[in-house]
Parts: C-alpha cells; sequence; structure tokens
C-alpha cells in the first residue's frame, strides 16, 4: 500500500510528466490559456492515460515480451492508443453527447501526445505491476492536470502584467514555463523521506 | 534469403491492426448517431454570428431547431435579413417569409449639452461598474452611461459614444440586440424598420425633478398620447412609450415629435436620429 501512495504521489509532483519529464510541452503551451479548456483537456488526458495502460500492459506482458517482440514496442502502443480514443470518441458521441461536445478537438489530439505514449512506455520499463502501472498512470494524469490548471492560472496573470514588448506572447509564457517546472524541483526527495 | 523475422514482426501488427479496425467499424455502426442530413446545408445558410437574436444558442441551435421541429420559423434571422430567410425556406422547403428587420435605438439623447455630471468619476471604465457608485456619474441616473459596455458588446462596430451618450449608426447595425442585454440602464431596445419615430428619454421621475437634471427629458405632459390618431403612445411611470404595433407611420408623420414640449420624440432614419424641435 505504502508503495503505491509513493508511486502516486512522486507521479503528480517528483516525476510530473510536463514539468520534470518535459513530455507532453504542446497541450501545456497550446491548451493552458483558459482555465476550463484546461480543466477539460487534462480531464481527457486522465481517461485515455488509464485506458491506455490497461490496454497496452497486458499485450506488452502477454503479448510481446512472451513472443520476443520487445521492439515493436512503439509502434504497437500508438497503434492501439490511437484506436482506443477513436473508440472513446465514439462511445462518448453516442452515450454522453455533452461530455463529447466540452472535449471537442482535445480528444483526437490526445491520439498522438507523448505523455499518453510516455506513461505507458515507462510503466513497462519501471516493471511495474498492473496495478502499480494504473496508479502510476492516474497519478501522471492527475500532475498533468496540476500542471495545466497551475499554468492558466500564471497565464491569466500574466495577461493581466505589463510585459515588454520583447517579451510579450510565446517568449513570456516558456520564461513562466520554466520558473513553474524549476518550483517543481522543491519536491525532489520529500516523497521517499515521507514514508521513511 | 529468411523473411520470417520481418514476418514476426508484420504478422502480430498486421492483426492487432485488423482487431482494432474491426472493433472500431462495429463500433461506429452499432453506436452510430443519427444526423439530420439537411443539418449541415441550413447550418450553411446561418451567418454564423452566434448573437442569438433568434431566441436560440448560437446558429448551431437555431439550424439544430429549424431541422428536427418544422414549425421552428425560417425567418427568425435578423442579421441575416431577407437573403437568409429565402436560403432557408429554400432548403428546407416552407414558404418563404419577410423577416422583421429591427434596429437598435438608444433611449436616452441627454448629451453633454442637455445634462450634467454630479460627480467626477475615475473608477473603471464601464457603464456596469459606474452604475454602482450612485447610479453612475451623470445627475440623471435613468440616462446613457457613456462608457461604452454596449459599443463593446457590438460585433459590428455599429455604436459609437458621441458627446457623452451612444449613438446607433443604423446602416451597421444588424439588430441582434446584445447591446441592449448589455446596457446597465436598459435603454437600448430594438425597433421594426429603420425610419421611425423613436422616444430618446427613459427617465422614470416625475416631471419637475425630469427638468431639473435633463433638458431632454420626457416630463409626461401628455402631448403626444393627445395628438397620435393611432393611440400608439402612452405614458407609463412618466415617461412616454410607443408601441410600434399601432404606430403605423401615419400620414402625418412625426406629428408627435413636433408636439412634444421638450423635444425628446425625434425621428429616425438611415442617417442617425434627428431633433424635430
Amino acid at each position: 500500500m505504502t508503495k503505491l501512495i509513493i508511486i502516486l504521489l512522486s507521479a503528480v509532483f517528483i516525476n510530473n510528466y510536463v514539468l520534470s519529464r518535459f513530455l507532453g510541452i504542446c497541450p501545456f503551451l497550446g491548451v493552458s490559456k483558459k482555465l476550463d479548456s484546461a480543466t477539460g483537456m487534462s480531464l481527457a488526458v486522465i481517461f485515455v492515460m488509464l485506458m491506455a495502460t490497461a490496454v497496452t500492459w497486458p499485450i506488452q506482458t502477454y503479448l510481446l515480451t512472451p513472443s520476443n517482440l520487445g521492439y515493436l514496442q512503439t509502434i504497437v502502443f500508438i497503434l492501439v492508443i490511437a484506436a482506443l480514443v477513436q473508440l472513446v470518441e465514439i462511445v462518448l458521441k453516442r452515450y454522453i453527447p455533452s461530455l463529447h461536445k466540452s472535449l471537442g478537438v482535445y480528444l483526437p489530439l490526445i491520439t498522438t501526445n507523448c505523455a499518453v505514449l510516455g506513461v505507458t512506455i515507462l510503466n513497462i520499463d519501471e516493471g511495474y505491476t498492473f496495478l502499480e502501472a494504473m496508479v502510476n498512470s492516474l497519478g501522471s494524469g492527475l500532475g498533468f492536470f496540476l500542471a495545466m490548471v497551475m499554468f492558466s492560472g500564471v497565464r491569466s496573470t500574466i495577461e493581466g502584467c505589463d510585459v515588454p514588448k520583447s517579451f510579450k506572447g510565446l517568449p513570456i509564457t516558456l520564461v513562466a514555463a520554466a520558473i513553474t517546472s524549476l518550483s517543481f524541483l522543491g519536491f525532489g526527495g520529500v516523497i521517499e523521506n515521507l514514508f521513511a | 534469403m529468411d523473411f520470417s523475422p520481418i514476418l514476426t514482426a508484420v504478422i502480430p501488427v498486421v492483426i492487432i491492426g485488423v482487431i482494432c479496425a474491426a472493433v472500431l467499424v462495429a463500433a461506429s455502426k452499432i453506436m452510430a448517431v443519427k444526423e439530420d442530413e439537411r443539418f449541415p446545408a441550413v447550418r450553411e445558410c446561418l451567418p454564423g454570428a452566434n448573437c442569438g437574436a433568434c431566441g436560440f444558442a448560437g446558429c448551431d441551435g437555431y439550424a439544430k431547431a429549424l431541422c428536427e421541429n418544422p414549425d421552428t420559423p425560417a425567418n427568425l434571422c435578423i442579421p441575416g435579413a431577407d437573403g437568409v430567410a429565402r436560403q432557408l425556406s429554400e432548403v428546407l422547403g416552407v414558404e418563404f417569409e419577410d423577416v422583421v428587420e429591427q434596429v437598435a435605438v438608444v433611449h436616452c439623447a441627454g448629451d453633454c449639452s442637455y445634462t450634467e455630471d454630479k460627480v467626477d468619476y475615475h473608477g473603471m471604465q464601464t457603464c456596469s461598474a459606474a452604475k454602482l457608485m450612485y447610479g453612475g456619474k451623470g445627475s440623471c441616473t435613468y440616462g446613457c452611461l457613456g462608457l461604452g459596455d454596449c459599443a463593446a458588446a457590438c460585433p459590428q462596430d455599429a455604436i459609437c459614444i458621441e458627446n457623452g451618450i451612444a449613438h446607433v449608426n443604423t446602416r451597421k447595425c444588424i439588430g441582434c440586440g446584445l447591446c441592449a442585454k448589455a446596457c446597465p440602464n436598459h435603454l437600448i431596445s430594438l425597433v421594426p424598420d429603420v425610419e421611425r419615430v423613436v422616444i430618446t428619454c427613459s427617465n422614470k421621475d416625475k416631471g419637475a425633478q425630469t427638468r431639473k437634471v435633463c433638458k431632454n427629458g420626457c416630463i409626461g405632459c401628455r402631448k403626444c398620447v393627445k395628438v397620435c390618431p393611432n393611440g400608439a403612445i402612452t405614458v407609463e411611470n412618466n415617461c412616454a412609450v410607443i408601441d410600434y404595433e399601432k404606430c403605423d407611420n401615419c400620414p402625418d408623420f412625426g406629428i408627435c415629435a413636433r408636439s412634444c414640449t421638450t423635444g425628446c420624440i425625434m425621428l429616425a432614419d438611415l442617417s442617425g436620429i434627428h431633433r424635430v424641435k
């Protein structure tokens, strides 16, 4: 149980996918302008990360590893995740049209999101069991959510500031992202020692 | 040459791909959402301003209502006017009906030469903020605050603030009514047709009180009520109101405006609102 909590917390804070591992930067910079779209995107990412792990972990463990096809990992995972996202979209459109509408274009965008592929591959590399892998993906999704919500707050504050002309737009956003990511370094070593 | 390493890699990927494809095809067949085939065509006709003047939530909402409910009138799109109504009636196969075109009218003409400020306001430069401070900076608390909430809401840049009050450019106005919703004093209303008699005061105080704060104000003397041949003008809460369903631009067009004691009844045409007296 302690191990699961450590995995969850370290996925959220220490190994935050956006701010420490620098995966999924495109939605982080692209969709964080407004809080509601940032929330929608993050919820979709959490959902897809969990689904993707639930499907790719068994494929890797029961299909690819036993038949010595580990080198097909990347292409098979991308294939499966893409199909899965499409399936989720069809199901949502049929049964929860309101959620489908609010997720909008973000859902298909996640198909090629490096954070989702990163989670599924790192789950295998770390040698997690199925439960641990699921907890890790949940934590990664929550970490993405945290980063998106925090950064949309930062960006809305920047909007109201008098930014020097040469820094306006993307430059100040990148500087702010760097400082936000720097602040997450402070979590290093905290979680391990919490349960020591 | 031995092809088996290639085959052992390709075959599993192909199998997984085929399974995924089969699942997706099955899912899209089973869970297909029925979409009215007329919807894209109907949506294409609408201007896409999402102004809400039709009474539905944006152009998508109106298009959906048109497809699903045959009783929905096809002449509700005011910005699109007759052109859009004609296209819609063709697509839907219903009879074409005229669109009642509307323009926004500001029911206040108390500009800087008719009324005065009671305070020097330096707060947030929006009407809704100024309204919270003792009803605005002007001595008349019913009048135009002149900070341009309506101009900011206008999608067509048809409203400008001149000499302290809002003016509508009737050539640009599409009659969407967004300004009417934005005005904290509810001074703007939509009036059918462009050439009309309009009342440019909304002060609900008694005549003497109104007279003190604005030289243009309606004092509720009922002269216009008496001269109107159609009985279209009434005085409600010390301020004249025109019922445009009764007012048919009578032969003696503008008699009410000419008889008005303070000149707050004016004539509107394409070039703007004109004082008669």
